[in-house]
């Protein structure tokens, strides 16, 4: 074990072994991430921060912990994504809609993480109602990404939706974060912040609580600093829920169990249609160099081809609006959010709650949903888009009778400046080619950082596995992490800024 | 397919969106560069293709109609804007 001299520095997995181990107390793995939050004001990766109950908690963790009764993530200070509800702390989703939001329930997913012991550092930046590739959307600033490129101080985005945990991971400021992933909202940001993030198997992890974006594509994930450290926090996050009757009632696998096992013939296809026009000669580079680790290490490297991959972005961009028109209807500055001052009538609360609540991304997909689903216009977009779908989700299940799991890029390229993709809505959809596909198929996808891109900034490789089939991509995803040996290692300019 | 102004603001009319013409404006620009990038999806033959209802297959469970749960509005009300007692309150809506 690697006990580094900063505690905030510690993975999620040693940092659980230091706490059994009685080298360290959660007291004082929590003290030094609150303070890694407070000196890196200037990242903007928390829209709440929860010091008194993080000390708290770590104070009952380290009762347990005394006790012999230590729980999986006994102690362990991890960031919550703001789009998980929280009971008696502030849940924003991003927005100003619900800059006022205190839940009086508890996410499921949080719930699960709670019972297993970990400690609340905080709710975590995000873009508004998780809509966006940036973290630009967001009511409450943009995130700044812990990285920069080498020899210069230009401040760079972490990615989003989840850019708040993503920076908060890459940062050290807390052992790892939670984030959720309607169309890559945890595998671009990681990629780009060069941590690890999975999006599991829609059903995976119950959406119970999770401020809702489009129902049928949205799925919660940790997002971490190893492979291991995502295989030991999914274990707790995953599991049937009840309350939500899309997640699927299968047992879950030991996700660490077999974490270091062998891929000896393990066949791992290249689909030919991740090769775009247009993206950086690295990416390629970077996505060869990742098949040659793993064959290396005894798989068997196939070509297979997912014809309708170039219309997945059409299809999320038809599909995902018309699902967040529906879902963000329930803000209506009645019975919590945004209220406007002194409405003439019903139809104007509505009109101008809703018009101040929300942001301008926000509104465009409200708008952009509404028309696909009106009167005339239904069964040509998004009628057309589902049986879209269907062929897409047909492309893996053809693809996945000749190999086990697929690799491609995670991004068509490293983290961009902030404020230089804003103007063009089109252009930033196309930061999530390679991953929307994923969830238009509902099956699970990991990112995991495999290199520095020729200005010295992190670049991800995403594994896709079958359905259900999480514990496979994390081995294939561990088996890269080994050859690629990344590096965490950003400087920590932000505290003297 | 584009749209002209007036569609946008009678769909922002049907999202309970106030838009003025300025923003209104806007959109419409930024709705028929969307619309037309989605276009490209007409290029592909999908008779005979049912749309996607569900992406893992499983049956639903079923359960007795019975109340699981609930009895805690003072919870409920307690993010509301503007309340009295355990009633929303909106503006006058019959004369």
């Amino acid at each position: 074990m690697v006990q580094p001299a900063d505690p905030a520095k510690f993975t999620l997995t040693d940092a659980r072994d230091a706490i059994r181990a009685k080298s360290i107390s959660s007291r004082e793995l929590t003290e030094a991430c609150i303070g890694a939050i407070g000196a890196a004001r200037s990242l903007n990766a928390f829209v709440t921060e929860t010091p008194e109950r993080a000390m708290e908690g770590a104070a009952e963790a380290d009762a347990r912990i005394a006790k012999g009764s230590a729980r999986p993530l006994e102690g362990l200070p991890l960031a919550i994504k703001d789009l998980f509800c929280t009971k008696g702390v502030r849940t924003t989703a991003g927005s100003r809609m619900l800059d006022n939001f205190v839940p009086t329930y508890e996410s499921t997913v949080t719930q699960n993480i709670w019972d297993a012991g970990a400690v609340l550092l905080g709710k975590t930046n995000m873009d508004e109602f998780a809509m966006g590739s940036s973290n630009e959307t967001s009511f409450f600033g943009p995130v700044i990404n812990p990285w920069r490129a080498r020899g210069r101080n230009e401040d760079l985005v972490p990615g989003g939706s989840s850019g708040g945990s993503a920076a908060s991971v890459a940062g050290d400021l807390c052992l790892a974060a939670t984030g959720t992933d309607t169309g890559g909202s945890i595998r671009q940001p990681a990629a780009v912040t060069g941590t690890v993030g999975i999006k599991p198997t829609y059903g995976r992890c119950s959406r119970w609580g999770i401020i809702a974006f489009a129902s049928s594509l949205d799925q919660a994930g940790p997002m971490t600093k190893t492979v291991a450290d995502a295989a030991l926090m999914l274990q707790v996050m995953a599991g049937h829920d009840p309350k939500d009757s899309t997640s699927v009632d299968i047992p879950v696998p030991d996700y660490s169990a077999g974490l270091e096992g062998s891929i000896k013939g393990l066949r791992v296809g290249i689909p030919k249609e991740y090769r775009i026009d247009g993206a950086p000669p690295e990416i390629d580079t970077l996505w060869a160099k990742g098949a040659s680790w793993l064959k290396s290490q005894g798989a068997e490297i196939v070509d297979v081809s997912l014809p309708h991959t170039k219309y997945a972005l059409p299809v999320y961009y038809i599909v995902a609006p018309a699902e967040a028109s529906s879902n963000l209807a329930r803000y209506d500055g009645v019975r919590f959010g945004h209220r406007t001052e002194s409405p003439r009538d019903l139809l104007e609360l509505y009109e101008k709650s809703r018009a101040e609540g929300f942001g301008r991304e926000v509104k465009r997909r409200i708008i952009i949903g509404t028309y696909v689903l009106s009167s005339g216009y239904y069964d040509a977009y998004y009628v057309r888009a589902q049986k879209l779908r269907t062929l897409i989700a047909q492309d893996f299940t053809r693809a996945f009778e000749a190999c086990d799991v697929l690799l491609t890029p995670s991004t068509p390229s490293a983290a961009f400046a902030v404020n230089s993709k804003t103007a063009d809505p089109v252009s930033m959809y196309l930061n999530d080619v390679f991953t929307v596909t994923v969830n238009l198929a509902g099956l699970p996808g990991l990112s995991v950082p495999a290199g520095l891109s020729s200005e010295g900034l992190p670049l991800g490789l995403q594994v896709i596995g079958k359905a259900f089939d999480e514990a496979t991509v994390l081995k294939a995803g561990r088996a890269i992490e080994r050859a690629a040996d990344f590096k965490h290692d950003v400087s920590r300019w932000w505290s003297t800024r | 397919m584009s749209v002209d102004k007036d569609t946008v603001k009678r769909i922002a009319r049907l999202a309970r969106l106030a838009l003025d013409e300025e923003q209104a404006g806007h959109m419409q620009t930024e709705l028929n560069a969307i619309l037309a990038w989605v276009q490209q999806l007409d290029e592909v033959d999908v008779s005979g293709v049912a749309p996607l209802t569900s992406v893992v297959e499983q049956r639903l469970k079923m359960r007795d109609d019975v109340v699981t749960d609930g009895g805690y509005p003072e919870d409920l009300m307690k993010n509301a804007p503007l309340s009295e007692g355990t009633f929303f309150v909106v503006p006058k809506v019959v004369e």
